[in-house]
């Protein structure tokens, strides 16, 4: 496999507390993987590193082989990283289809057009219903967003962060405060569009149904670096990852 | 076009557009005066929202660019004696202006945005009236002919009665409403609604934030230019006063009255500005605090403006 993301060495500092202290990681193209760890492990930190949210305080961050370390976060978004929040961020008081509609203007460079009408730029608008369909809000695209489910709400960020066609999706707790049904809801979504779209997922996830039920490949992060990467079965039985999680939610 | 009927608010606003042509046959000429300032008002506000309601940006310093458009179209009136050329350059000098303080300035937002652009445009304010070679200090510069509309060679349109002069501001404000309302429709206006909505968010789905908050703030810059520009052929002086925050505080104000989140809302604001100003100056020379006194209570009592008791009622 390709190696799509190289970190070597990413930290970043937040006053005398390292939240991410060297994280070295590789994760190669089509293969889905799961960042796991306790509270505070550093997870949420070390996406915000390889986005561009944060800039690292040490080490350096490659996508396809290029150092995009210090680069602005639109140009990540160009050159194929993208991304889901863990707080619901979403455009609220844009419409459904308008949600999608920001991203999909913005890679086709149609984002400054300022004279005529976007409903105008109907293979935009094409590919955001296209959108729509895969995560099955088609139906309410004339809704504002901040009027959705917290569940729909949740689908639509999906939505927004798969737009750009990026190559590589971190998406971050995408289950969160979901119901067990549109939980399994989301997963088989990722699962979908893993198969589908040439995009690599990674998924930042305490749920851990949804992670053995998607992840090819496990890292575990404790205390800013990372305990133990390895494919499903092996993380099941790894011993330091069991003590970092009490035996609990390993062993079912 | 199919065969769609047009819509009761599209036949209204036909009457109202044919109604504005039609008013110096009607009314005297305080009237077409007071409608002057409102048309100008009514840009400047305009040009304010896109930022406020439709980038999320609160800018405290448009009587900056208003009054570049106002001085350099006088400025331009009283070398050469083209109204064309004065309002275009009014607005060409405040779209720089604009530009040029916007990068500065929109690094920042929320208060920190607020507070830099009251500062610039208090910048302005100073220049205008302190460089007396220039700009006439706190006399102002007077004298400004209502020049003729000249194409040399072609055609020149004499505009120097104010009923004349009245369409030449009406034409060219309805031009600008036009072309806003065409904007906030476009890709550009859904990016800026986007910005507005979730910075972060729309940073991750690919927009240059920085980049498109310098645009907005460079039409609105753009915008108070017109409005600006077209006040001097209108008073025949310009000074000081229009580059004090004061004068910013107007397009906040017809804004908040007309409403945010409304196309119109700027426009009815503009109107209502102007005529509660009216009413209430007969009665007091401090009209100002009852002024305030109105706005406070339609800000507590409808939020959204005057706009949202129409929005209200149609759903």
């Amino acid at each position: 496999m390709s190696e799509l993301l190289r970190i070597e060495g990413a930290g970043k500092r937040f006053g005398d507390f390292v939240a991410v202290n060297g994280v070295t990681l590789s994760i190669p193209a089509g293969r889905l993987t799961a960042i796991i760890g306790p509270n505070g492990a550093g997870k949420t930190t070390l996406i915000n590193l390889v986005t561009g949210a944060l800039l690292p305080d040490f080490g350096a961050i490659h996508l396809k082989g290029e150092a995009v370390t210090r680069l602005a976060v639109h140009h990540r978004i160009r050159k194929g990283l993208s991304r889901s929040f863990q707080i619901m961020n979403i455009f609220a008081r844009l419409s459904v289809l308008q949600n999608i509609l920001v991203p999909v203007f913005a890679r086709r460079g149609r984002a400054g057009i300022p004279f005529h009408g976007m409903e105008r730029e109907t293979e935009a608008v094409a590919e955001a219903r296209q959108i729509l369909q895969e995560i099955g809000l088609r139906d309410q695209e004339n809704l504002p967003a901040g009027a959705l489910s917290h569940g729909d709400q949740r689908l639509l960020e999906l939505g927004i962060a798969v737009a750009p066609v990026p190559e590589l999706c971190f998406l971050d707790e995408p289950s969160s405060g979901l119901t067990p049904v549109e939980r399994s809801r989301v997963s088989g979504l990722i699962r979908k569009l893993s198969a589908e779209r040439r995009t690599t997922f990674v998924i930042v996830e305490h749920d851990m149904d949804v992670v053995f039920s998607l992840a090819e490949w496990i890292v575990v992060m404790n205390r800013g670096q990372v305990l133990a990467e390895g494919p499903p079965a092996e993380i099941r039985e790894n011993r330091a990852v069991r003590e970092v999680y009490l035996g609990e939610e390993l062993s079912t | 076009m199919t065969g769609r009927l047009p819509s009761r608010s599209t036949i209204l606003l036909v009457l109202l557009v044919l109604a504005l042509f039609g008013l110096p046959w009607v009314v005297g000429r305080y009237p077409i005066y007071l409608a002057m300032q409102i048309l100008i008002l009514a840009v400047f506000s305009l040009g304010f929202n896109l930022l406020f309601g439709y980038t999320g940006l609160l800018s405290f310093g448009q009587a900056g660019f208003f009054a570049v458009g106002a001085y350099g179209c006088a400025k331009i009136l009283l070398a050469v004696p083209n109204l064309f050329l004065g309002i275009a350059g009014g607005v060409v000098l405040a779209g720089v202006a604009a530009l040029l303080l916007g990068m500065l300035s929109v690094r920042h937002t929320r208060i920190y945005f607020s507070m830099l652009t009251l500062a610039f445009g208090m910048m302005i304010f100073s220049i205008a009236w302190k460089w007396r070679d220039f700009t006439g200090g706190d006399d102002g510069l007077v004298g400004i002919p209502r020049a003729p509309l000249e194409i040399p060679g072609l055609l020149s349109i004499s505009v120097a009665t104010m009923e004349r002069y009245y369409y030449v501001v009406l034409v060219l404000s309805l031009l600008a409403i036009l072309a806003m309302y065409r904007l906030v429709r476009s890709p550009l206006g859904l990016t800026l609604q986007a910005i507005r909505d979730s910075e972060t968010r729309a940073a991750f789905a690919g927009v240059p934030v920085r980049k498109y908050r310098l645009v907005a703030f460079t039409i609105a810059g753009i915008y108070a230019g017109l409005a600006g520009a077209l006040l001097p052929p209108l008073e025949n002086t310009v000074t000081p006063p229009i580059a004090h925050w004061s004068t910013s505080a107007e397009p906040v104000l017809a804004t908040l009255l007309g409403g945010v989140h409304a196309f119109a809302g700027p426009i009815v604001g503009a109107f209502l500005f102007f005529i509660i100003k009216d009413i209430i100056v007969r009665f007091t020379e401090y009209w100002l605090i009852w002024f305030g006194v109105i706005v406070v209570a339609l800000v507590m009592g409808f939020p959204g403006g005057v706009m949202s008791i129409f929005a209200k009622r149609r759903t």
